[in-house]
């Protein structure tokens, strides 16, 4: 037999190069098919308003949740800033159950691109949905006479921690769709786990008030660092849990942890 | 130097031996068929030859790289197209090819020139910039020769290329895969279980069944072994396999089949 042709010797930067141009590539497909059908965006906005108007207004109304120096639709508008990139982010692990369906997960599980890279490229595409939703609440938040910081610094702050938490639960769902393979034990699964993400968070009522043993769940809930971020950010005045690094750090570690493992999960949905 | 050899390659799922110890080469410009009823194993030896599956045992090298230990570069030089359908119906045919041509690192420079020219070659330069949902089956399995082109590929994998096709498109299927020999000596491997298929298309033929190779040569000299004149190559499969073509299909396959089918038509 002939012997195993030498491979060429490429520099690890080039090839870091390569493949975060694939990771890319896979985010302008995405971004383009979003084009295709924007009117998802606009729908998915509905909740956040309907949670700014309702559920924001009567509490201010009522004041059962303590806030301290914010009005409640101060402390809420970060939380359903937050809870709008965990709902658009949390069912995205659809398209890969649907491109498992249609057989086009082979063809991007043959071509070159790093397992890697392209768990990258899907996380990251849903961050563009998040930050549409983002861009929604921040209007909504204007509108309403939050006053939300309008700081640039503060501002990218915001579209950072959103791009993160919207790859990270993004991820997260594509785990799941990678163990379940199927439509509807992925919704089942989906719906089972977006309420106690949501209810174990700081998004709508601080830590402070909750039941004792409700609290670890929180502070293991990357929902919790995203608001707490968002929160510090958008809201300069409010008090926040955690120092911003801390939540960064959190959102950041946790993403590539769950990149790693769905880099190993997703050549498994081609098997 | 055989652009692909497996040998001895096997994959058990569970406690079921899919693809039993089977060794075949091709060579550059070959066109190769695996002919087999449903379940015989041709997907998975696919599956397996393409990494997209880890062999439990036995060896295989395409274009010289092992699959097990250099799966990165065996996905640099095949093109593959499954049997199901793997053309995003959401997109354009153009954004279909665009991002594959970006996966493959096709210099930026060319990619237009690139993506046009495996269009045009498959006959869809017109429909470039129409959706993939309003495709023809016929045109769908042709966007998704074109994309598996894009880069030039050494051997293109065809996972029943024609299956669900009406005549006048698989003709057009098998029309192009003779002009790819012809034109850039790539060498094919499809799968099938159409007789006229793998009688029209194929140099050398290895008939499959229940995991195991049973039979393999060029199509005319599998029928001259017959010995009976005028043999067919139902004939063969009936004198090796023992049966028809139409025997051991589980819901599974069907199933799996007739999905392919449906969203052709
Ligand atoms: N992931 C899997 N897990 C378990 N069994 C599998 C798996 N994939 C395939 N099989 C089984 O292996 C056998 C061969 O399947 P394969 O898909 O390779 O057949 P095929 O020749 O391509 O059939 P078809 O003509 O229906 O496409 C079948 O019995 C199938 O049920
Ligand atoms: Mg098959």
């Amino acid at each position: 037999m002939a012997a195993t042709p030498s491979v060429p010797a490429v520099g690890l930067g080039r090839r870091l190069a390569t493949q975060l141009d694939r990771t890319f590539a896979i985010v302008d497909y995405e971004v383009r098919k979003l084009r295709r059908d924007p009117s998802e965006l606009l729908l998915r906005a509905v909740q956040p308003a309907l949670w700014l108007l309702v559920f924001g207004e009567v509490f201010t109304e009522v004041h059962v949740i303590p806030t301290g120096n914010l009005t409640y639709l101060q402390f809420l508008a970060p939380g359903v800033l937050s809870q709008s990139v965990l709902f658009i982010a949390i069912f995205y692990g659809i398209a890969s159950i649907r491109e498992r369906e249609l057989g086009i997960i082979y063809k991007f599980l043959v071509s070159p691109a790093s397992r890697i890279s392209l768990v990258t490229g899907k996380a990251l595409s849903a961050s563009v949905r998040g930050l549409s939703q983002a861009t929604i609440v921040y209007l909504l938040a204007i509108a309403l006479g939050v006053h939300p910081s309008l700081d640039p610094l503060d501002i990218l702050g915001v579209l950072v921690a959103v791009v993160l938490g919207a790859s990270l639960f993004a991820t997260l769902s594509m785990i799941i769709a990678s163990l379940v393979k199927t439509q509807e034990r992925f919704l089942g699964i989906g719906q089972l786990l977006t309420m106690p993400l949501f209810f174990a968070s700081s998004a709508i009522y601080p830590i402070s008030i909750m039941p004792t043993w409700l609290r670890p769940i929180a502070y293991a809930n990357p929902l919790t660092y995203l608001v707490d971020a968002v929160r510090k950010l958008m809201i300069p005045a409010s008090t926040s849990v955690f120092p911003l690094a801390v939540d960064f750090a959190v959102l950041l570690g946790a993403t590539i942890v769950l990149i790693l493992v769905e880099s190993r999960l997703y050549p498994r949905m081609a098997q | 130097m055989s652009t692909l050899v497996a040998q001895s390659i096997t994959r058990v799922f569970g406690r079921f031996t899919a693809v039993d110890h089977i060794s075949f080469e091709v060579g550059e410009g070959e066109v190769f068929g695996i002919l087999g009823p449903n379940g015989a194993g041709k997907t998975t030896t696919i599956k397996v030859l393409t990494t997209l599956l880890p062999l439990t045992s036995g060896t295989a090298t395409v274009a010289g790289f092992d699959v097990t230990q250099q799966p990165a570069q065996v996905r640099a030089v095949i093109g593959y197209v499954p049997q199901l359908i793997s053309a995003d119906p959401l997109v354009t045919g153009y954004d279909n090819l665009r991002v594959f041509a970006r996966l493959y690192q096709v210099p930026r420079a060319e990619r237009d020139a690139r993506i046009e020219s495996a269009l045009e070659f498959m006959g869809l330069s017109e429909f470039a910039r129409t959706p993939v949902k309003y495709y023809s089956g016929g045109m769908i399995r042709r966007l998704e020769i074109a994309q598996a082109l894009l880069h030039r590929p050494r051997i293109l994998f065809l996972d029943e290329p024609t299956v669900g096709l009406d005549p006048v498109a698989r003709d057009a299927v098998w029309g192009q895969i003779e002009r790819l020999r012809e034109e850039f000596r790539t060498s094919v491997v499809l799968t099938t279980h159409y007789m006229e298929e793998a009688d029209r298309l194929c140099d050398r033929l290895a008939i499959m069944h229940r995991g195991r190779i049973v039979a393999s040569g060029p199509p005319s000299s599998l029928k001259a072994d017959m010995g009976t004149p005028g043999a067919t190559l139902e004939d063969v499969f009936a004198h090796f396999a023992g049966e028809g073509l139409d025997t051991g299909v589980g819901f599974r396959e069907t199933q799996r089949t007739r999905r392919t089918a449906i969203r052709l038509e």
